[in-house]
Parts: C-alpha cells; sequence; structure tokens
C-alpha cells in the first residue's frame, strides 16, 4: 500500500503543479512575489499536498525496505500516468511508449518477486554471540584440564 | 536564437556534464536519506510507539536526513539549470534512467544492499523503459 502511494502520489501532484501552473497567466522575473499567490490556488496546493504525501511514503517505505527495491518498485508511477492520459485524457500512445511501459511492469514484477530488505545478521549480535561461545568453549576446556590434573594427582 | 536552436548548440561535453550533476546529486541524496531512514527503523513501528509527532520528531532530528535533502535540493537546482540550457527531452529521460543504475550501483558498495541478479534486471529493464517512456 505504501508503496502504491508513493507510485500514484508523486505523478498526480506533478500533473496537479503543471495543470495549475499552465492556468496561471506567465509570471515574470520581475513579479516573484506572484509564485507564492500561486501555491494558494487549488491545483497547486492539492499538488504539493500530494506531493507531501509522496514524500512521507517514501520514507516510509524506505524505513522497512531496501532503495534497490523501492526504486524500481515505485517506476510503475510512470506506467500509471500514461495509461491514465491513455484511457482519462485520450490521449495517443506511439508504440515506443508502450514498449516502454511493458519493460517497466516486467522490471517492477521482477523486483516485486524478491525480499524487499537484505537481511544482515546484526555484527554486535554476532559479536556477542561468537564471545559468547568462545568464553564458554574456554571454560569447557580448563574445567576439563582441571578433571585432568585432578584425576592425574589422584 | 530561440530555445531550441539554443539547446542545440550546447557543447556534447558541457550536455554530458550537466546530466553527470543532476545524477550524482540525485544519487548522493537518495543513498543518504535511505540511510537516514536505515538508521531510524521501521517508521510504522516508531508512529505506533510514540506517535506521529513522535516519528515526524526522529525523521528531523537525524543529520543524515538533513544532508540527503541537501543533495536532493541541489539534485533538483541541477536539473533546472540543466532544463535551461538542454532540451527537456534529453534531460528527464537520461537523468531518470541513469539515477536507476548508479542507484543499484551505490545501494551495493555504500549500502551494502543485496543487489543479486533480479534487481540487476529490474534495473536495467526499469531504466530502459523510463527512456522510452520519457522520450
Amino acid at each position: 500500500m505504501i508503496l502504491g502511494l508513493v507510485a500514484i502520489c508523486a505523478p498526480l501532484g506533478d500533473s496537479c503543479l503543471s495543470r495549475g501552473m499552465t492556468r496561471l497567466p506567465t509570471i515574470s522575473h520581475d513579479h516573484p512575489a506572484t509564485l507564492i499567490a500561486a501555491v494558494f490556488t487549488p491545483w497547486i496546493a492539492t499538488g504539493i499536498a500530494l506531493l507531501i504525501g509522496f514524500f512521507a511514503s517514501y520514507l516510509t517505505a524506505l524505513s522497512w525496505a531496501d532503495l534497490t527495491f523501492v526504486l524500481p518498485a515505485t517506476a510503475f508511477g510512470n506506467v500509471i500516468v500514461a495509461l491514465l492520459s491513455r484511457f482519462w485524457l485520450h490521449e495517443p500512445i506511439s508504440l515506443e511508449r508502450w514498449a516502454g511501459i511493458l519493460l517497466i511492469t516486467l522490471g517492477v514484477s521482477f523486483v516485486a518477486q524478491g525480499p524487499s530488505l537484505t537481511e544482515r545478521p546484526g555484527i554486535a549480535a554476532f559479536g556477542v554471540e561468537s564471545s559468547k561461545l568462545e568464553q564458554q568453549s574456554a571454560a569447557n576446556e580448563t574445567e576439563s584440564a582441571v578433571e585432568v590434573v585432578e584425576e592425574q594427582v589422584r | 536564437m530561440n530555445f531550441a536552436s539554443q539547446a542545440a548548440h550546447v557543447n556534447p561535453w558541457s550536455a554530458a556534464t550537466m546530466i553527470a550533476c543532476v545524477v550524482l546529486c540525485s544519487t548522493a541524496g537518495e543513498v543518504l536519506t535511505a540511510a537516514a531512514m536505515k538508521s531510524l527503523g521501521d517508521l510504522d513501528e516508531i508512529r505506533a510507539r510514540a506517535g506521529i509527532k513522535g516519528a515526524i520528531r526522529a525523521v528531523l532530528t537525524c543529520p543524515l536526513f538533513f544532508a540527503g535533502v541537501s543533495f536532493l535540493a541541489l539534485a533538483f537546482f541541477s536539473l533546472l539549470f540543466a532544463l535551461n540550457h538542454l532540451n527537456l527531452s534529453l534531460v528527464a529521460p537520461a537523468s531518470a534512467s541513469l539515477t536507476l543504475v548508479t542507484n543499484a550501483v551505490a545501494g551495493k558498495i555504500l549500502l551494502k544492499e543485496n543487489v543479486d541478479r533480479r534487481r540487476w534486471t529490474a534495473a536495467v529493464l526499469v531504466c530502459i523503459g523510463v527512456y522510452f517512456l520519457a522520450h
């Protein structure tokens, strides 16, 4: 679900920003304050809210999954945008773009079959365990050596 | 001189340098942000334990997170600079595709992630797919 939010929020947010900015009159360098006013228009405010949602979901995903898992998996957003533009906005999609959609879908299905996080034994935990084992084996050796000496003495 | 002809007259080495800046800054930002999140642990667990404010505080008090966001901001401004000199049809697919590959390399070397054959294949397929889609 989190990966789905990352994949959907980013392209939708970008689309809202693009739509909002194209509806505004041209902003000149002489009046940069109009950019601040643009933030409060509905389309751009929605776009910013969606991009904040994207970043929060992206950070959450990175906290439990590898970067090399999250990035290809969330690239599916590009496919969602292309399909939305085809079936919602009725834009034509060239053969090259269909090939791109197919390749991304294949890539996402490849990465989704594998584990999301690299399993690594904690170095500290492993170190503690191994040192405990060493201490235990050393204690056993000492005990057996003492027993041998005691038997020899008897 | 219009924008298209201005973009066409950029030296190929300058174009490659601009795209490389975008890709490197973006990769550094992604890797640092990922390292920051890994150092914090599962955000869902933190949210369950300390609430949404606790989760936000944990993220905002992590220095690695700010380093990552700084590089991501740098990548954004590098992208704006590149778009000022080059065509969008070159910059967008090239930077998006190359960033996937450099992230896979950086994830393996710097984050010690297990980038197996499956993840390499996925990165390359998505990279070519994004290029086709955005070209």
